[in-house]
């Protein structure tokens, strides 16, 4: 029983940054129908900029806005560079563009940087654990819960009650007609990327406060956790790419602790595996998403 | 107001519109009719800025808007209550007519938000369900409401009629007599030629993609020839 609690509460705080990935891929994909590829490259550069903040002495207080909007900035700009000049082509030349980002994005880092592993220090808390009746729970998992809990709560208001969250929808269920009542699709479309951007700057700080670690292909890993959250959830479907990163996470740790030992190694093997029967039963994903047709 | 002149639109190589020239004066209610495919749509959605003409030109109020986007011609003046009525259908229909009136300030949406509830009752009381739950004459009351939130001086309206019974057709003419009333200037599509030259100032005919006849409703009335081929089968 312990051993369970403790584990939900790992998964939790390891679903909560899959849920702010897969939320950031989900709000692109619903305003735009593009699959981001490139949504690892905002931990990607964040990464370098939490290795070179942190070798000049910064402390993590500092370090966090910082990449929160590095984070928002990239996104921005990589829209501004790349996805602009693809709006409204079809679904497979936005995916296709997204892999150019990507593979852009690491070749600068590899090109002007350098290919070896970038290492930072963590902040010291992240180790420490305080006990809750018979559990131990992290510092970290508990920072992340809350935040994200938080987070989602803010962007549930932004959406639900505002006249960008209301126009966002509108946009995703009908874009051209959102633009006949007047929705700019340039102030929607932007204010997306960086509604994304600063969910996975949240998302980044969390990820790399944990790894200590950047590599020019850092982002590809949290960049699968958020698509595959997304797809899991419903693509387009956020309250679904909130709950498919939740259900990511604590599959990921409840299979590694109920594993024998032998096949562990191989976790994300069976992950997959659980997917793949989840998309054969359900190929909507957990919530389906009604969509209008897009001209 | 709005003056096309040889404006023509094709899709890939087929032209739906050629060398259209329209004319809608301020206060006027200009009809558009002909048959199905005859390019009404094209038309205006030529002008609302959803396609983009490859020849010809747009103005309005003296300015040439020819291509611009949707969003920008909203906030001139230029209103589509598109084809099929397009209401948002997982928005509530309160969220439906702000969207409507995205461009005009809080205070200004509160008064129109009060003002379309006065005059369209049934929305008002139920603006906080889903827009999809409405039936055909309802969401299509929605439409025509919401285009207005954004006060527009030209609304253009795509089929107001189509897929409606007959009890709710009436409702929808009335509708645009009540508009023309106020002194609107309205540009409305309609397969329902009879009915729409009984309200309309002038109307122009298309068919195959080009405009064929103009005139006062009485005048066209006195040509059959030029709306037999299409008000026995799609008119109602």
């Amino acid at each position: 029983m312990t051993e369970l609690l403790q584990n939900l509460i790992d998964g939790l705080g390891r679903g909560s940054i899959y849920a702010l990935l897969a939320l950031g891929v989900a709000v692109i994909f619903g305003v735009m129908h593009l699959l981001n590829f490139a949504h690892g490259e905002l931990i990607t550069v964040s990464g370098y900029v939490a290795f070179w903040t942190i070798s000049e002495g910064w402390s993590w207080y500092l370090v966090t806005p910082v990449i929160i909007g590095t984070a928002i900035v990239t996104s921005l700009v990589i829209e501004r560079v790349a996805f602009s000049r693809v709006r409204g082509s079809s679904d497979f030349t936005l995916l296709l563009t997204s892999f150019g980002v990507h593979f852009v994005v690491s070749a600068i880092f590899l090109l002007y940087v350098s290919a070896s592993v970038k290492t930072f220090s963590e902040p010291g808390w992240v180790a420490n654990t305080f006990p809750v009746g018979s559990l131990n729970i992290e510092v970290y998992d508990a920072v992340v819960i809350g935040v994200t809990l938080v987070t989602l709560l803010a962007t549930s208001w932004l959406i639900q009650r505002t006249m960008f969250g209301l126009a966002l929808r509108a946009a995703a269920a009908d874009f051209d007609t959102a633009r006949l009542m007047g929705v700019r699709s340039d102030t929607v479309i932007r204010g997306a990327f960086a509604l994304s951007g600063l969910l996975a700057g949240i998302a980044g700080v969390f990820w790399l406060m944990r790894s200590g670690h950047t590599t020019p292909t850092v982002g590809i890993t949290p960049m699968l956790k958020g698509v595959l959250a997304a797809l899991i959830g419903g693509l387009g479907s956020l309250r679904g790419a909130v709950l498919g990163g939740i259900v990511l996470g604590l599959a990921e740790v409840l299979l590694r602790s109920r594993l024998p030992d032998s096949v562990a190694s191989l976790t994300e093997g069976f992950v997959f595996l659980m997917i793949a029967l989840l998309f054969i039963f359900r190929p909507q994903g957990l919530i389906r998403v009604a969509h209008a047709e897009r001209v | 107001m709005l003056e096309v002149s040889r404006l023509t639109t094709r899709y890939g190589a087929i032209s739906a519109l050629r060398d259209a020239d329209l004319r809608v004066g301020s206060g006027e209610v200009v009809g558009l009719i002909g048959p199905n495919g005859a390019g009404k749509t094209t038309l205006l959605g030529s002008i609302a800025g959803l396609l983009s003409p490859a020849a010809g030109s747009v103005t309005f109020e003296e300015a040439e808007i020819t291509g611009h986007s949707p969003e920008k011609l909203l906030r001139l003046g230029v209103a589509l209550v598109p084809e099929h009525r397009r209401i948002f259908g997982d928005l509530t229909v309160e969220e439906n007519l702000k969207i409507g009136g995205i461009t005009q300030s809080r205070e200004e949406r509160a008064e129109l938000l009060d003002e379309m509830g006065e005059r369209f009752p049934v929305l008002r009381e139920k603006r906080t369900v889903a827009a999809g739950y409405l039936s055909g004459g309802e969401s299509q009351q929605l439409a025509i409401a919401r285009a207005l939130m954004s006060k527009p001086r030209l609304l253009m309206m795509d089929e107001p009629s189509l897929g409606l019974a007959p009890v709710l057709v009436d409702v929808v003419f009335e509708l645009i007599e009540t508009l023309r009333n106020q002194g609107r200037t309205l540009l409305v599509v309609e397969q329902n030629a009879t009915r729409m030259l009984e309200v309309a100032d002038r109307a122009y005919v298309l068919r195959s993609g080009e405009i064929v006849a103009e005139g006062t409703g009485a005048e066209l009335r006195e040509r059959p020839d030029l709306f037999d081929t299409f008000v026995g089968g799609n008119g109602q």
